[in-house]
Formats: structure tokens, C-alpha cells, sequence
């Protein structure tokens, strides 16, 4: 009661103060859905017990294409709104051609070089500068599996590449499709950079999907990275091309596929289907990739505006986002985990404290390595290239992995 | 003053349509034209790159599979649903009963849009969904039929599904020339001691020409534009294997964020729709002058 009190007065004081210049935000972003419109309700109502009133600007249609689109037109008629959902390398492109605000003194103020690790600040950063504020961390090297399918099958749920074909086999023989999937780009690739991490390390995948180095791209290390992904194709059932992931997961909750490879949003699926985490269904790191962590990160990037009281708002905004508070709160709803490593875990699940463990051990390890696939990686022109390449050779049965990696490179170089 | 109305009324009238066409067509074009000369990725910009977009495009197997597609696609479309369609109007005109209602049914696919055609086609030949399912439902267990997620099959599924759409709108087409077409001229061939299969291909589809002028050209730009049909049914999957045209340059401008690519492949399609049908429609408007 003593704290609720403490918040409140804290509450009070800071809408009082702010109350003089209290501006607007308008927010773009595309969390429509079930716990993700929740999680910006929280924010809103954060922001507005400071005395600031809230625009939505929601687009909807998950990837958020159709928000960017209309994110360009507003941006170049010179009406941006204050802050849109933009990620990974797209910041970097926005803030290049001057259309982001500098948040240095908000970073400075609330110490979030200190408590949010380097490897995310640098995909907020342009040139040093803070330009954008990181929301959750989610991990993409899960694998989900339904133990009871699992038991009824005889097969051990795997922790190595090796140990996933075996339990495949196993779960194939017993009339189970081992591995639940959709055939979309995104979701081919998701699994290649599972298979990647494991086959390459953590440094080769860096190399590959970071620094695009030719010899590790075209390498016969990569060859078996194409290998095994074929051989992977296998255990996927024939009508997978064009499915929803969350279609995919709901073939493992019912138990008619054993498990899937997907980032840690599927986990909301399961919740929402009434299961429990660690009894009906299990996340474990992707085949091979125990203490590797592929991290995708989803942010506020702040535009520049014109208007003093919107700036402060917007200030605020920057700052709410990156509190405890909403930290806490927001990722419970989505699934992921919070970006900052100091806070109190005790209301999140296993998997997200599995998660949140792995964070905290591989940003000091070397292990902590951006998603390729979710556009943390590298620029959209690489990755677009990367993902015909893979999803191509994904579904062509005479798909050779050697020309494979010798494309893979060429239109690597071509798209850089 | 009335005169000078009269003489400046129709051209006053004209002038804002004029004046639309010309910026929202002539001139986006040209401004798509200048862009693909140009480095822009994620907005416009205006550094200068001369060809190589345009050598980027030639080089990118997604660009050289998406128009292989449309060529398998589009020759498809246009013949089977011109051959369908005129089937289906001759034997419609042959006065049978409630060739009202008939007609309708043939014609309704049209009211739909692509999108809708789409995903229900979608549903139809998805193997585990459709189809295929129910065949092996009734017991026929070998039945197969999964060109949609094949790899090799899948850009005929669009074949089928846009035939579906707009055969019966050509049917509409060439029974309207059908019923245009003197009866007289029939009923000499007919005295004369022709048989109806040569009347039709000797005498009647002959005078159908302008018909089929018109069937292929509007069937021939729903081909080219194809863009919700193939979003619908298969997004240009499995992997890119039944992409078009329409469906890399949204892709590579908008969602991609390569402009530059993404207007040069627009300017191919353009250069590919005028190579096609400029010489087609000068051979055919100058016979009819003749």
C-alpha cells in the first residue's frame, strides 16, 4: 500500500509538473492484436497520467508494410507523427536522411547506457546518437514442442541437431508431422538462421549475416547449413506453402505436429490457448543452440517535430517506455522480455526467464546475435536477397546445395 | 458569343480530364522512368545510377523466374479463356432454354474480385484443405492434385483461377458479336449446303474478328496487371516459384525498400506491354481501315 502510495504521489507530482507544457504524441504502430493492443493500451494510459494526450496512429497487418507506406507519405509531406515502430536497420536508414530526433539527454538522464546492454543501444544509435527506444527483446531460436505428442511417439525432445532428426524419424513413424512450419519467407528463414547458429557458431553467423564475408558465405560449412535445411524439409508436411505461423503452432498445440522452430511470440499462442508452460508445452533453445541467443528487438523510433510542447511529450514518451514499470508490464503481454537487464523477473514465466538468463550470459559471451531474418542483421536489400535464396532453394526438390552458396554470396555482394 | 462558346466549350470540358492524363499517367511514368535511373532505395532520391538497376534486374533470377511466369501465364490465360468462352457463347446460342439464367451463372464469376477468386481458390486447391482432401474423404485415396504447393505447378494454379474468373466474361463478349451477326448470311451458307461446324468456322467466327481483337487485348492487360490474383492465391510461393511481374516491383519498392529496382522492373513491364500490344493494335486498326 506504502508503494502504491510512493507511485502515486510520484504520479501527482510528475503530472503536476508537466501539466505546463503538456504536448501530444502520435504513435504509429501496427500492435493491433489481442495482447499486443493491450500492451500499448498500458502505455497510453502511462503517458496520459502525465498529462500528455496520446494519438494512436494504428495501421494495421502484422509485418507492418502497409504502416510504412503510410509512414513515407506522412514523412515526406513533413508531417511525421512522433514516434512510429521502426526496427532493426530500418532506423539507421530513417535517421540517415535526417528525419530523427536526438534523445541523448533522455538516455543521459535515465541512464539507459547503463542498463540496457551495448548490443541493443547500437541498433537505437546513429552515429552515436540515440534516435529510437527499444521496447522488448524477443529471442528467435526457440523450439516449441507438445511433450505429450512427444511421450505417445517414444522420442526424446531434442537438444542437438543430431538428437532432432532422430526424434523426427520417430514422430514421422508414429503418423506425426515432426515439425510444424509455414512456408513463407520469413518463416524459412527463421529456421535457416536456427540451423546457421548452430552449424556456423556464433562467430561464423556474424561474419556471414553481419559482415557478409564472402569466404564464410560460400564455404562448405555453408553448404552444410543448406544441407541439413533441406534435409529438414522432410519432416515438414506437403501443405505447408503460404501458412500462417500462428497456424503452424496451433498444429502443435493440438498435437498434430510435434514441434516448431519460431521466436518467442508463439508463446502467446499457447497461452492463449490455455496451456501452461512447462507441462503442456515446452520451449527449449532451438537444435544446437543451448546459450545462443538471435535477438529481435521491436522499437519507438522519435521523429523530428517542430512543436516545444509535442517535443516534451515525446521526451516522455522516450522515457516511459524504457521504465521498469512498463517494461514489466508490456512484455508480459507480448511474450518477450524486458531490455533491461536490472529488473525484477519474479512475474515472468520459465521460458522468459530462460530467456532473460540466456540474454544476460551471451551479451558477455559473444553469443548474443542479431536475427537475419527479422531485419536485425543486415539492411533490407540484403536480407530480401538472402531470403530468395533460401526460401527458393527451401522449396525446389532439386535444390543443390553447393550453387546454392555460390548464389547466396553473389547476390549477397550484388545487394550490399 | 455564342459561337466562341460553342468552339471553346468542348475543349474547356476536355482540359481537366486532358490535363489528369497527362500528370497522373505521362507523367508518373516519366518520374518512374527517371527513378530507375537513379540509386533510390528506401524514398526517392536523386543520385544518378544510369542502367544499373536495370543490370541488377537482368542479373536477379527472381526478376527472370516472375517473367517466365508471365509469359506460362498469361499465353495460358488468353487462349484457354478465349477458346472457352467462345465455346461456351456458341452453345449458348444454339436457343436453348433459359439461356437467361444460364448466361448469369457463366457471367457471375466476373462481379467477383481477384481477391475473392483468390482465396477461394486458395481453399479449394490447398491439398489438405480442399480438394483433394475430399476426394480422399470419399475413398478415392490415391487422387492427387497438389499443384499449389509444388514447386513446378504452382503458376498454373493462377491459370486456373483467373480462366474461372474471366471466361464467362468473354462468353458475354462473343455472344454479343454472335447476336450482331446477319442471320441471312447463315441461312444462305445453310442453303447452299454447309454443315454447321463450317458454317461457324468458315463464316461466323471469321466475322467475330474485331470480337477477338477486343478479347485479347482486355484479357491480355488483366494478365500483365495480375497482382491481387497471385497475392491472394499463392503470394508468389511456394518459395518466389509462382511470382509476376507486378507482384517483384510492389515488393522490391515498397516493402523492400529498393525503389530504384522497383521502378526499373515497372518500366520493363511498361516496355513489355508496349512491344506486345503496339504492334498488335497497329495491325489490327489498320486492316479495319482497309
Amino acid at each position: 500500500m506504502r508503494k502504491f502510495a510512493t507511485l502515486a504521489s510520484t504520479l501527482a507530482l510528475t503530472s503536476a509538473i508537466n501539466l505546463a507544457y503538456a504536448g501530444e504524441v502520435e504513435v504509429l504502430h501496427w500492435w493491433t492484436s489481442g495482447g499486443e493492443a493491450k500492451s500499448v493500451g498500458v502505455l497510453k494510459e502511462m503517458l496520459e497520467a502525465q498529462g500528455h494526450s496520446w494519438k494512436d496512429f494504428a495501421v494495421a497487418g502484422g509485418g507492418g508494410e502497409s504502416a510504412m507506406t503510410v509512414l513515407k507519405t506522412r514523412a515526406i509531406s513533413g508531417n511525421p507523427p512522433a514516434a512510429a515502430q521502426i526496427k532493426g536497420h530500418d532506423i539507421q536508414e530513417w535517421a540517415d536522411l535526417g528525419f530523427l530526433s536526438n534523445l541523448n539527454d533522455v538516455a543521459k538522464a535515465e541512464k539507459w547506457d547503463e542498463v540496457v546492454p551495448a548490443v541493443v543501444t547500437n541498433v537505437m544509435k546513429f552515429n552515436g546518437d540515440y534516435v529510437a527506444v527499444p521496447v522488448n527483446v524477443h529471442r528467435v531460436n526457440w523450439l516449441w514442442a507438445n511433450p505429450a505428442v512427444f511421450e505417445k511417439a517414444g522420442a526424446k525432445i531434442p537438444t542437438t541437431m543430431d538428437e532432432f532428426f532422430v526424434s523426427a524419424e520417430k514422430l514421422k513413424a508414429a503418423g506425426i508431422i515432426p515439425l510444424a512450419h509455414g512456408g513463407q519467407a520469413w518463416q524459412d528463414a527463421t529456421v535457416f538462421e536456427a540451423i546457421a547458429l548452430d552449424i556456423l557458431g556464433s562467430e561464423d553467423y556474424n561474419k556471414a549475416f553481419v559482415m557478409h564475408d564472402d569466404a564464410v558465405l560460400s564455404g562448405d560449412k555453408m553448404v552444410e547449413v543448406f544441407t541439413v535445411f533441406k534435409k529438414m524439409r522432410n519432416y515438414i508436411d506437403s501443405d505447408s506453402p503460404g501458412r500462417d505461423w500462428n497456424i503452424a503452432t496451433s498444429m502443435v498445440i493440438n498435437g498434430q505436429a510435434g514441434m516448431q522452430i519460431m521466436g518467442d511470440w508463439a508463446k502467446g499462442e499457447f497461452i492463449a490457448a490455455g496451456k501452461v508452460p512447462g507441462k503442456d508445452f515446452v520451449c527449449l533453445p532451438a537444435p544446437g543452440t543451448d546459450g545462443q541467443f538471435t535477438f529481435n528487438i521491436d522499437s519507438f523510433a522519435m521523429f523530428e517535430l517542430s512543436n516545444a510542447d509535442n517535443v516534451t511529450a515525446q521526451k516522455s514518451l522516450a522515457k516511459t517506455i524504457l521504465t521498469p514499470e512498463f517494461q514489466e508490464v508490456f512484455n508480459l503481454n507480448k511474450g518477450s522480455i524486458p531490455v533491461r537487464t536490472d529488473m525484477d523477473m519474479s512475474k515472468f514465466d520459465s521460458c522468459a526467464l530462460d530467456s532473460m538468463a540466456t540474454f544476460k550470459a551471451s551479451n558477455t559471451s559473444g553469443d548474443l546475435v542479431p536475427s537475419m531474418a527479422h531485419g536485425l542483421a543486415t539492411t533490407g536489400y540484403v536480407q530480401g536477397a538472402i531470403y530468395d535464396v533460401v526460401t527458393n532453394f527451401f522449396n525446389d526438390p532439386d535444390g543443390d546445395p553447393k550453387e546454392t552458396v555460390t548464389k547466396l554470396a553473389r547476390v549477397v555482394k550484388a545487394a550490399k | 458569343m455564342f459561337n466562341t462558346l460553342q468552339k471553346w466549350l468542348p475543349k474547356i470540358i476536355l482540359s481537366p480530364s486532358i490535363f489528369l492524363v497527362t500528370v497522373c499517367i505521362y507523367g508518373y511514368v516519366a518520374w518512374t522512368g527517371y527513378l530507375s535511373l537513379t540509386h533510390s532505395r528506401f524514398l526517392p532520391n536523386f543520385k544518378w545510377a544510369g542502367l544499373l538497376q536495370y543490370n541488377k534486374l537482368m542479373e536477379n533470377d527472381r526478376w527472370v523466374t516472375s517473367c517466365i511466369n508471365l509469359l506460362i501465364f498469361g499465353v495460358l490465360f488468353i487462349i484457354i479463356s478465349i477458346i472457352l468462352g467462345t465455346l461456351l457463347a456458341i452453345l449458348l446460342d444454339q436457343n436453348i432454354r433459359q439461356e437467361g439464367a444460364i448466361r448469369t451463372i457463366y457471367l457471375y464469376p466476373m462481379a467477383l474480385s481477384f481477391i475473392v477468386t483468390g482465396t477461394a481458390w486458395k481453399w479449394i486447391l490447398n491439398p489438405g484443405l480442399g480438394l483433394e482432401k475430399m476426394m480422399h474423404d470419399w475413398g478415392w485415396t490415391s487422387f492427387e492434385f497438389n499443384w499449389l504447393v509444388s514447386n513446378d505447378m504452382s503458376v498454373y494454379t493462377l491459370v486456373i483461377a483467373a480462366v474461372w474468373q474471366s471466361s464467362g466474361f468473354v462468353m458475354a463478349m462473343f455472344l454479343a458479336g454472335l447476336r450482331g451477326i446477319d442471320s441471312s448470311i447463315v441461312k444462305a451458307a445453310q442453303i447452299d449446303g454447309a454443315s454447321m461446324p463450317t458454317i461457324y468456322w468458315k463464316i461466323i467466327l471469321p466475322c467475330l474478328r474485331p470480337v477477338f481483337f477486343s478479347a485479347v487485348i482486355i484479357t491480355s492487360h488483366i494478365a500483365i496487371k495480375s497482382f491481387d490474383l497471385v497475392t491472394a492465391l499463392t503470394s508468389g510461393g511456394p518459395g518466389y516459384s509462382s511470382d509476376l511481374p507486378a507482384l517483384f516491383m510492389y515488393t522490391h519498392a515498397f516493402t523492400r525498400g529498393q525503389m530504384g529496382l522497383g521502378a526499373a522492373s515497372a518500366m520493363m513491364m511498361l516496355a513489355g506491354v508496349l512491344a506486345i500490344l503496339v504492334p498488335y493494335l497497329y495491325s489490327e486498326l489498320r486492316n479495319r481501315e482497309q
